[in-house]
């Protein structure tokens, strides 16, 4: 199984209206992948819980149809 | 809702060593390159850390994930709180938050450096 970069990128926005994504497909194989997720959302929250909002986002799919993300997450300097 | 023994069984682990790291594999064989990286980040650290087998155990490791809500593994803990996965934990090593948060909850570390 495998999932599409546009449709996670979707879902995270879907889940995180202010996001900025940035997701690089790391094998080519939609199975793998690096994401960095900037948003004034995540300011004051542990990076744990900056990474439970994605994965919340992702509704489930984390760990299983989606096996790997890469997560980096930032708060923009502006926030 | 996460099975009852299943609960104790974490709070036992937990309670039994200050850094626990639930994992595929086993710090000598790790089977998973997320695992093994986190392994290797701790013995770089040279922190001792207990390890869990959770290939072993479907019952602790769909628990796990309830327990903490967290969806993948590994998960670090430390004193009994989830630090995070390979992500965070590889990006706490490299900003030398790891070893500042391992001093502040008094881990003692350098230990097999």
């Amino acid at each position: 199984m495998a999932m599409e970069a546009a449709t996670i990128e979707k879902l995270i926005k879907d889940g995180i209206p202010d996001a900025a994504v940035e997701i690089a497909d790391l094998r080519g194989d939609g199975d793998h992948y690096a994401a960095l997720v900037t948003s004034a959302a995540f300011k004051g929250k542990s990076r744990v819980q900056q990474h439970q909002m994605v994965y919340a986002a992702l509704q489930g799919r984390m760990g299983g149809e989606l096996h790997a993300l890469a997560l980096t997450t930032a708060v923009p300097d502006n926030a | 809702m996460v099975d009852q023994n299943v609960v104790e069984r974490i709070k036992q682990d937990l309670g039994s060593s200050d850094v626990v790291l639930y994992m595929k594999g086993t710090p000598v064989f790790p089977q998973c390159g997320f695992s093994a990286a986190v392994v290797q980040v701790l013995s770089h650290v040279g922190v001792p850390f207990k390890g869990v087998n959770i290939l072993e155990e479907p019952g602790l490791r769909q628990g796990l994930k309830e327990f903490s809500n967290w969806p993948t593994f590994p998960q670090l803990y430390v004193k009994g709180e989830l630090v995070g996965g390979c992500d965070i934990v590889r990006e706490m090593y490299e900003s030398g938050e790891l070893q500042s948060l391992l001093t502040e909850k008094g881990v003692a570390t350098g230990v097999n450096a």
